[in-house]
């Protein structure tokens, strides 16, 4: 054990490695925002859609639930790329992301729609609302309601899984630090002090969800 | 006024309603008395269509109910709904509740609906409860909420389905209250209900459902007090 540390490299880069870690929770949050709005789809899909529709969405949902996310990451890098789609590295991770999100969230969804109970949706209807203003007004704010904590960790996971960014040379917190300690050769350092900015973004985005989910939840 | 003629219901095989003869006037009171199971609350479902019908016909106000070409969100308007289970929506307040139909079935203002769920609070004796949720509130005063949310539409006809048998016992009286205030004010009301009193003082009939027919119905108080069919006899023995 003659290891000597020098954290001189890493405090100096502790700028670009915030800078890196914006993009990282840029990333995350961006895939989680079209992730919401795609498992949303699959989760109606799955309840309401048709044949054709219910198979989509469950191969969908089967696919990124029980694939490695790195090969998800990989189909839309080096996949696509094969047939001469070549997207850039932040488009790769946000997609790849995205992908795993829905299919994720669209589980969480549709355990929400099934908890609201039938009567909500008769009383709507008797108050002469149509089935879209049912939807919005009254059964998706309570699904968003019971599926609020599972979305939680489901955030979390999207900035830790953004690390995967680094082999499809996309210079987010991982890839960056990569970037910098293969430069400096001061490895153990730098990987120990972005596993200590994951650790507080990931206590930021619980914290912020916390204070919000106070807002937004006053039943 | 509400007419059914001959109407038939089916779920699968079973014939939950055999061929129903039944007008309600505008400003009558009529109360539906019989055991679970014999088509009270499914007659009530059938008439604004949160179930089909398999035979007859339904007209409220010369609109055919089951025919394709009606638009149910329109009918829906005049004809208010209360269930056993209250059915508040949690996520909105006691005010919110009440002025979200307004809002966007009649499509009133924001001020206008908030002005019309309040005078319907007060009504049903919520008054002091606009900015609660309605978790917070006992039965009685969700199903009064209920009511109010009915009322805000301003329907013309009103359909309770046992809206006091979810209750507990020292609650039932406050929404029965709320009932006959309603029937005070002239309202059309269709009850189904278990209390038999209820029906004898506030109804101008009763009908007695014994598997899916009706089989007597007649002015409250005589059908209650001096009831002609054997089975209408035995039922209200039972219940008494």
């Amino acid at each position: 054990m003659d290891y000597t540390f020098h954290w001189r490299p890493v405090t100096k880069a502790i700028p670009d490695l915030l800078d890196a870690a914006l993009l990282t929770l840029e990333a995350a949050t961006l895939s989680m925002v079209i992730g919401i709005v795609l498992g949303m789809g699959l989760a109606l899909l799955r309840l309401h859609g048709n044949r054709p529709l219910y198979i989509f969405a469950t191969v969908w949902i089967e696919i990124a639930r029980n694939t490695p996310a790195l090969l998800q990451l990989f189909f839309f890098g080096f996949g696509l790329g094969a047939f001469g789609w070549h997207l850039s590295p932040f488009l790769i991770v946000l997609c790849g992301l995205s992908f795993n999100n829905a299919g994720y969230l669209a589980e969480n969804f549709r355990g929400g729609f099934q908890a609201i109970p039938d009567t909500q949706i008769k009383a709507a209807r008797c108050l002469g609302l149509t089935a879209t203003q049912t939807y919005l007004r009254i059964v998706i704010p309570q699904v968003f309601r019971l599926v609020y904590h599972p979305m939680t960790n489901q955030l979390v996971w999207a900035v830790l899984m953004s690390s995967l960014g680094m082999l499809v040379g996309f210079r987010e917190l991982s890839g960056e630090t990569q970037f910098l300690a293969s430069n400096t050769f001061r490895l153990f350092e730098f990987f120990l002090a972005t596993a200590i900015i994951y650790y507080l973004l990931v206590k930021v985005v619980l914290g912020t969800s916390h204070l919000l989910s106070r807002k937004l939840f006053r039943y | 006024m509400i007419e059914l003629k001959n109407v038939e219901k089916k779920f699968g095989d079973l014939r939950v309603l055999k061929g129903i003869d039944l007008s309600v006037k505008r400003g009558e009171v009529i109360s539906i008395i019989g055991a679970s199971g014999s088509g009270k609350s499914t007659m009530l479902y059938c008439i604004n269509a949160l179930e089909q019908i398999q035979g007859g016909q339904i007209v409220v106000d010369g609109i055919d109910v089951h025919d394709k070409s009606t638009n149910l969100n329109e009918l829906r308007r005049h004809i208010g709904m209360v269930f056993q289970q209250w059915n508040s929506f949690p996520h909105l307040t006691v005010l919110e509740n009440v002025a979200l139909a307004p809002r966007l079935v009649l499509g009133k203002s924001k001020e206008e609906a908030r002005h019309i769920a309040e005078k319907q609070l007060k009504h049903v004796g919520l008054g002091d409860k606009l900015d609660v949720y309605p978790t917070r509130m006992s039965g009685g005063q969700q199903q009064r909420l209920a009511i109010a949310r009915a009322l805000a539409m301003e329907p013309d006809y009103m359909l309770f389905d046992e809206v006091t048998s979810a209750l507990d016992p020292e609650l039932v009286g406050e929404v029965l209250d709320t009932l006959r205030l309603l029937s005070d004010d002239g309202m059309t009301m269709i009850v189904v209900t278990h209390e038999i009193s209820f029906a004898r003082d506030v109804s101008d009939r009763v009908a007695f459902f014994h598997q899916g027919v009706i089989e007597e119905i007649g002015p409250a108080q005589q059908l209650i007090n001096d009831p002609q069919k054997a089975r209408t006899q035995q039922f209200l023995s039972k219940v008494r």
